[in-house]
């Protein structure tokens, strides 16, 4: 393992220390249990909006904590969902008296800590919404399952809200936009390297030199199929054709196309993606009206990328235009 | 015939050391099927709860219960910390002011514990959960009691009833948890969490079986 750090049991203390230095402008980092506020909450008559998971994602969900976005973050252990005692403490830091969405995204762990810590918020008399992002189409959704995972969407879902609520929409409205952004988005990754979670300071996964995982999962979880590596073109094609033909997606729907790295992509072949998506997309008659591409929801140094559509309407597009003022996305102001 | 004050603090110290001593054992049966860190996760925890155990107030079997239960909740994560932690918090509730146990005390508590996983983790029986275990043990302890069983007996067949349970997660195919994302690939590995809980349920049987 090769990584700059002191001791990898200090990573997710020390990374946070370092936010905290970075964006004290931006956030306030509490530490014990760990969480990050936006430095001017809580705001009074305005829905909050708390996320958090695993390390490991960044700059999610820290890194979208600020004006315009989330009010705070529950940072956990690497590819650990973190504690309720976390979420409460975070909740109740940002409770303006107007309601908390949760914005959790579906893995077991995060589901389980985010209902407790709702139950215990509710306990203290704050109103919880929660709201569970689940839109891999890599995984199977079937009663047998613990559903699709939560990935890219949840960027999108986190700026799109974020905005709802410093408009100063409602709980059940910000948390119904939530909803709509969660059925309207689709997500599908791929990794061309695995990960390597510090405290195991091993590959997550074996992948040869010739080889691609499709359908991968943000904690190197398999894909649907493992194949020889291709060409960009075939790759977006292998990618967007479940995600488009799964909403699906048709002809004339405007489209928000988010190309992310998966931390060890660089942008310049992000943007050969991008290239080869917007004539995807071209030929299938959807029109791209908004972007965003780099390196938003990780898994540590995994090379590879993951693509995400989201069907726009206008109030979506108005609200993604909305300004944000976070340490990971700012426009807008 | 009943469970004394400080035979319950042996049953969580003891548990305590068993899930240290198989850490590495349960993150490897994690490790087939799962994310890999039920053992490490677990460890952290049980050590994190004994750390508040001196803090209870005197003789209480359900602040006691109920603090291994908030230590879990706070401490673990995963899926691990909040099931754990509602397990033990429910039996804190439902022995709540109790100075010792007795079958029927202990037979409810288990009753309430298991609801409580149930109600937070919707596992049914046969979902590759340690549901599996802790079904089976409820049932058990709970009709070998009314049977009028001895107590020590009682807990030794409810120990059975977990272990035959554990290993039936052997064929089964996941269907809570990251493990239900392998479908017909998580067949062939024995559930970490079915396995933590017969040990929980086997150490109660002997550190009690003199009770």
């Amino acid at each position: 393992m090769k990584k700059l750090i002191n001791r990898p049991e200090d990573v997710v203390l020390e990374s946070l220390q370092g936010a905290a230095h970075a964006h004290s402008d931006l956030v306030r980092v509490n530490f014990d249990p760990h969480y990050m506020v936006r430095a001017d909450a809580p705001i009074s008559g305005k829905v909050a909006l708390v996320s958090g998971g695993g390390s490991g994602h960044e700059p999610m969900h820290g890194g979208f904590v600020g004006m315009g976005m989330l009010d705070a973050a529950c940072p956990g252990e690497v590819f650990t969902s973190p504690t309720p005692d976390q979420m409460l403490e975070a909740t109740k830091a940002v409770d303006g008296g107007a309601g908390v969405v949760h914005i959790v995204k579906n893995y077991t762990g995060d589901i389980l800590n985010f209902e407790m810590a709702a139950d215990l918020a509710k306990e203290e008399s704050i109103q919880v919404e929660a709201v569970v992002i689940d839109d891999d189409v890599a995984v199977k959704d079937s009663l047998y399952t613990a559903g699709r995972r939560g990935v890219g969407t949840t960027v999108l879902a986190e700026k799109i809200c974020g905005a709802a609520a410093e408009q100063g929409r409602s709980l059940k409205d910000v948390a119904d936009i939530c909803r709509t952004v969660n059925s309207s988005g689709r997500t599908m990754g791929m990794a061309l390297t695995s990960c390597i979670v510090p405290s195991a300071g091993e590959p997550t996964f074996q992948l040869g030199d010739d080889e691609m995982e499709i359908g991968i999962g943000i904690h190197g979880e398999p894909g649907r199929e493992r194949s020889a590596l291709a060409p960009s073109k075939e790759v977006v094609e292998r990618l967007a054709e479940p995600i488009v033909s799964d909403l699906p997606f048709e002809r004339g729907d405007e489209v928000l196309a988010f190309v992310n790295s998966m931390g060890g992509t660089p942008l310049i072949e992000l943007y050969v993606i991008y290239n080869d998506l917007v004539r995807y997309l071209e030929g299938k008659g959807l029109k791209i009206a908004r972007n965003l591409i780099g390196p938003y929801i990780t898994s540590l140094e995994m090379a590879g990328c993951s693509i995400t559509l989201l069907k726009l309407d206008d109030d979506l597009t108005s609200l993604w235009d909305a300004p944000v003022k976070t340490p990971g996305l700012r426009w807008g102001v | 015939m009943t469970i004394a004050y400080d035979d319950v603090l042996r049953w969580i110290r003891d548990f305590a050391a068993e899930i240290s001593d198989n850490k590495q054992y349960l993150s490897k049966l994690d490790a087939a099927i799962g994310d890999g860190d039920h053992g490490v996760n677990m460890d952290r925890g049980m050590q994190a709860a004994l750390g508040k155990l001196d803090a209870v107030p005197e003789k209480d079997v359900g602040a006691a219960l109920k603090a291994v239960g908030m230590a879990l909740i706070s401490k673990v994560g995963g899926a691990a910390g909040p099931l754990y932690g509602t397990l033990f918090l429910q039996l804190g509730s439902a022995t709540a002011g109790k100075t010792e146990l007795s079958a029927q005390d202990w037979s409810s508590a288990l009753e309430s514990a298991v609801k409580g996983v149930q109600a937070r983790g919707k596992a049914e029986p046969g979902d590759k959960t340690m549901i599996d275990a802790l079904i089976p043990a409820r049932d058990a302890f709970r009709e070998a009691a009314e049977g009028g069983v001895s107590l020590g007996d009682a807990l030794e067949r409810s120990s059975v009833a977990a272990k035959e349970g554990m290993e039936a997660t052997v064929p089964l195919v996941a269907r809570k948890g990251r493990a239900s994302y392998l479908g017909e690939r998580s067949a062939g590995h024995q559930d970490p969490g079915a396995t933590s809980s017969h040990m929980l349920l086997r150490i109660a049987a002997e550190v009690w079986k003199d009770s």
